[in-house]
């Protein structure tokens, strides 16, 4: 009866060579090939991209509601991975 | 996503406040409190709604553009609009909107959109006018919600601006060729602009003083600026515009105050935008048939697709 009964499809769009694909939005179509089309006309109308993904919403695992939760606490703690977490003297030459 | 029962809501919403206080964006799986979601959902859909059914003044003159450039650009240009709503309803989607259902309040008349479409397009100048007031003014309301707080709508304005300042260009520019052309493509563009104005004015919503929701909003950062200050920005953008092009807009009272900093303007018909919104418009039931008959025209191409795609998955399944 309406657009609704077409499954949802998230769109990620690559700019240029050289850059990762990025979530730009999402659309409605009947499969997969209509999909990357609609994205075409919706997403890259003024040469906004040199690559389409789509891929069913149902189909992405997400984390979880929060974006400050308990999922993301083991890297919460661990300074040490980060090179500021170290003190070397000034005078040490490329470091 | 909204099920948490009273009374255990209250960190949550110490959260979203101290989210939103902080200006950062709230995201669709956050939690947020039921009138924000709300709110947005018809912000949202209210502002596709007027996208789509803002191709249609414009769309009747797809096919008497006076040459090959007009055409091609006007084409493009209604196409952005159609583009635009499809970015908004996306945006809805991510609230638990359905896209199905916001067509049907659109088309069953429980969901409004921008008043300003419910003018006729009477001549070829009036696509000039409202690429250049029209445009310009929805400029000047979008520009700010770049920065609403609601992520994937703030998101889409974004794209949705950058594609505005072609539309707003395209329409001076034709205004400004049909200017330089004879007296009779001059008087066209008057007679363009004296319709147009007030309904630009009015695009901005009620009065302060009559915006009860105003508030709320603004608390929200759903909103960043009212009514009055963006109608007032916006008449002191276009004043030079107008002087530029040689058009006089038409407002006896309009001039420069220079203790306030603004140009000083008439007042407007606020009945005129009451009877409009709620239905009595030149062109309401027009517009309102013309997105029905599309939808309802258009049945047998999404039934199709969608046995054709039924087909191919029962095909894959089966191989
Ligand atoms: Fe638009
Ligand atoms: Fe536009």
């Amino acid at each position: 009866m309406t657009g609704s009964s077409w499954p949802l499809y998230e769109v990620f769009v690559r700019s240029k060579r050289g850059l990762n694909h990025v979530h730009v939005g999402s659309l409605h179509a009947a499969d997969d090939e209509t999909a990357l089309r609609h994205a075409r006309d919706l997403y890259t109308r003024r040469n906004e991209g040199v690559s389409i993904w789509v891929v069913r919403s149902a189909h992405i695992t997400a984390s979880s509601p929060q974006e400050k939760d308990p999922f993301f606490a083991p890297s919460g703690d661990k300074v040490y991975r980060h090179p500021t977490f170290y003190a070397i003297p000034d005078d040490v030459p490329h470091m | 996503m909204t099920g948490t029962p009273q009374g255990d809501t209250l960190p949550l919403e110490r959260d979203f406040e101290a989210t939103i206080g902080h200006d950062q964006r709230i995201e669709p799986r956050d939690w947020m409190p039921d009138g924000y979601r709300r709110t947005m959902v018809r912000q949202i859909a209210q502002h596709a709604h007027s996208e789509i059914i803002g191709m249609q003044p414009e769309g009747e003159w797809i096919t008497r553009a006076p040459s090959l450039r007009r055409k091609a650009i006007l084409l493009a240009k209604v196409q952005d609009e159609a583009g635009h709503g499809l970015y908004l309803y996306s945006a809805a989607e991510t609230l638990g909107a359905d896209r199905g259902e916001l067509t049907e309040m659109l088309i069953e008349g429980r969901q409004k959109y921008s008043s300003i479409f419910n003018y006729p397009t009477l001549s070829f100048a009036d696509v000039g006018v409202i690429g250049w007031l029209v445009d310009g003014a929805a400029i000047c309301n979008q520009v700010p919600l770049c920065r609403s707080s609601y992520g994937p709508y703030a998101r889409a304005m974004i794209r949705i601006c950058k594609e505005e300042s072609f539309h707003q260009r395209q329409g001076f520019e034709l205004l400004l060729t049909m200017m330089r052309g004879t007296p009779a493509q001059r008087e066209m563009v008057q007679d363009a602009v004296n319709r147009w104005w007030w309904p630009s004015l009015m695009m901005f919503g009620p009065p302060d003083d009559a915006s009860p929701n105003t508030e709320r909003s603004m608390a929200w950062k759903i909103k960043r600026h009212t009514n009055d200050e963006l109608r007032q920005r916006f008449v002191d953008i276009t004043v030079p515009q107008a002087e530029v092009l040689g058009v006089t807009l038409p407002d006896p009272d309009l001039r420069w105050n220079a203790e306030r900093g603004h140009h000083d303007f008439g007042p407007i018909d606020w009945s005129e935008l009451k009877r409009v919104i709620s239905g009595d418009g030149p062109c309401n039931a027009a517009r309102m048939a013309r997105r029905r008959s599309a939808h309802e025209d258009g049945a047998w191409v999404r039934e199709a697709a969608a046995a054709h795609a039924a087909r191919k998955t029962g095909r894959e399944v089966a191989a």
